[in-house]
């Protein structure tokens, strides 16, 4: 997409970034004291799964409109494993990343066969087919969904079910996350997804075969938003319909386009604002000012606010 | 295979029928749409409600019965869909089309929002018309009249559509724009106006499905939303290459749709993306589209 900035070795890069990373980190931990643990808890999770598709849109040019499938199956999969198997917090959500990441093969592998809106729209069907496999599947409960999910104690000491280290244990898991997207988009990996996401052909002619570049940064993103809905589930201790839906899926690229396309903190922002919205509102107006917000940013607002930002302080943030 | 099961594969197929006959006008619109915008209408499904809502509208609020419905309420949507052309779309044609999705997406959510706070998430009924009512015995099932209405009309507009498009003038000079819109500004023919139109023409369409889907379905907020999925799995299936494709395409699925409510009942709702995906394994541009991408 066009307006996305590369991200050239500008001079204090490395300090500018590293103090975006310490002032995150520093709210992050006194947030808490501010306001309710549970909807940071929420904002974690969702910002998680917005940078994992991020890395998708943001870096290989990838827009996926059913990534919902992958943060909501991983949710299934580990509410699964932890009430009806037993699994300790750790293995459960291990095994929602599996899930994920295997889903993620099958889809990427059918849909990056076509570019551009055809991709979108490979996704988002098979995504409404995995749905519908949800909505009917016995072991989901149907509407019920899987409640009582026990969070659990970790590695066999930590008690998850206090609020205040569960808070600390999602905080722990973001910033696992965020780190290795960071790692990955800072790498020689991913200069080369930024070269497919430039100019495809040319990153062929350099001897390059695109297409498993681009597979392996959508099952990445699918395992990341995986662990993303593995976590959330273990917060409410219930995975519902509401997170494979496509509703879900249309929320993510909201949160990253409010945040700025591209920009490795922009999801984190996006997420909290649209997870605010998400507070303040209810139903149909949702809904609504959601859609407004999709049209405003796209007609005039395509760097997002971390995008604006950057511009205005002439940082790479 | 006894009679009786014989003939309700019959029925299911004859009711697939009609499924495929929205799904054939659906696709038909946003085909025409992409072709010469290169945008995917996200809002398609949006504006099929809202086709759905007007007609509900004017015989709520003004007595105004099913008839002229089907005339009015094209008329609007696509009004309004010209209007949504000119002051938004138009801005983002400069841009990735990934931009025009997002865009359009949004214009969805906004419409739907606002029926959702209006009337709820439960849906309205909608009559069949008087003169429309009943049935007829076809040997197999009883075939309401309503529905032999639809697949005929829906037939008709199709073949209509596609005659315009492949066989006229105007049809001729869309096509060319198609393939190259700079050439033909050039030989003095305004594009951006042609342009404009189609959206109009598109999305008038999809509001003239939303009436003659409003009996059949309930009239509610979500009735567009997960129906416009399915369709994008038939563009996908079909490739957007071509009309009579999407034509072919959309009464085809919904037939094959039909079929299988009777053979394997629980992957009715979930055949259609499953052939996508087969369909993308053996021919990714699709059954009758060009090349990639």
């Amino acid at each position: 997409m066009t307006s996305i900035p590369t991200s050239g070795r500008a001079p204090g890069r490395w300090r500018s970034e590293y103090t975006v990373f310490a002032v995150m980190i520093g709210l992050l931990v006194l947030a808490p004291f501010i306001t309710y643990p549970v909807f940071l808890m929420k904002c974690l999770c969702m910002a998680l799964f917005a940078c994992a598709f991020n890395l998708l849109i943001g870096y290989v040019g990838l827009l996926s409109f059913g990534h919902a499938m992958f943060m909501g199956g991983a949710g299934y999969a580990s509410a699964h494993a932890a009430k009806v198997w037993g699994l300790p917090p750790e293995l459960a959500i291990l095994f929602g990343i599996a899930v994920a990441a295997v889903l993620g093969l099958v889809v990427g592998w059918l849909a990056i066969r076509r570019q551009g809106i055809y991709f979108s729209m490979i996704t988002l069907g098979l995504a409404q087919m995995i749905f519908f496999f949800f909505q009917k599947a016995s072991f989901t409960h149907g509407e019920d969904g899987i409640q009582a999910v026990p969070r659990g104690v970790l590695f066999g000491f930590i008690d998850l079910n206090d609020t205040t280290v569960m808070y600390g244990f999602v905080l722990v898991v973001f910033l696992i996350g965020f780190s290795i997207i960071y790692r990955v988009i800072h790498s020689p990996f991913g200069a080369v997804l930024t070269a497919i996401r430039e100019n495809e052909v040319r990153a062929t002619s350099l001897g390059y075969t695109t297409d498993h570049y681009k597979l392996i940064a959508f099952v990445l993103s699918a395992a990341l938003a995986g662990l993303a809905g593995a976590t959330k589930v273990l917060v409410f201790q219930n995975a519902s319909l509401t997170d494979v839906h496509w509703t879900m899926s249309g929320e993510v690229v909201l949160m990253t386009l409010i945040g700025g396309l591209g920009r490795f903190s922009g999801p984190v922002v996006g997420a909290f604002v649209v997870g605010a919205l998400e507070f303040k509102l209810r139903g149909g107006q949702i809904t609504v000012v959601e859609g407004v917000v999709f049209v405003v940013c796209v007609l005039v607002f395509r760097q997002g606010i971390v995008g604006t930002l950057s511009t205005a302080l002439k940082l790479p943030l | 295979m006894s009679n009786l099961q014989i003939s309700n594969l019959l029925a299911q197929m004859v009711l697939g029928l009609i499924n495929g006959a929205f799904y054939a006008l659906l696709s038909l619109g946003l085909a025409i749409i992409f072709g010469l915008l290169n945008v995917i209408n996200f809002a398609h499904g949006a504006l099929f409600m809202l086709g759905a809502f007007i007609a509900w509208g004017l015989l709520h609020y003004a007595g105004v019965g099913y008839w002229p419905a089907l005339v009015i309420s094209p008329l609007v949507v696509g009004g309004l869909g010209i209007v949504l052309e000119r002051t938004l779309l138009q801005r983002l044609y400069r841009l990735d089309p990934l931009y025009n999705l997002l865009l359009t997406f949004g214009v969805a959510l906004i419409l739907q929002g606002v029926f959702q706070i209006q009337f709820g998430s439960s849906g309205e009924p909608y009559e069949i018309p008087q003169a429309l009512k009943g049935g007829t015995d076809i040997g197999f099932m009883m075939l309401p009249t309503y529905r032999a209405w639809v697949m005929i009309v829906s037939l008709v507009v199709c073949l209509a559509t596609w005659y315009v498009t492949d066989r006229t003038k105007l049809g001729s000079y869309l096509r060319a724009a198609t393939e190259n819109p700079g050439l033909v500004q050039a030989f003095g023919i305004n594009v951006p106006r042609m342009v404009t139109v189609t959206y109009g023409l598109g999305v008038a369409l999809a509001g003239f499905a939303g009436v003659l889907g409003a009996p059949i379905f309930s009239v509610s907020p979500e009735m567009g939303s997960e129906r416009i999925i399915v369709v994008f799995a038939v563009v996908v299936i079909g490739g957007m290459g071509s009309i009579m494709g999407s034509i072919v395409t959309g009464f085809a699925l919904g037939m094959i749709e039909g079929l299988t409510k009777v053979v394997y009942p629980v992957a009715s709702n979930t055949v259609v993306f499953a052939l996508m995906a087969l369909v993308l394994l053996i021919r990714p541009a699709g059954l009758f589209g060009k090349a990639s991408p």
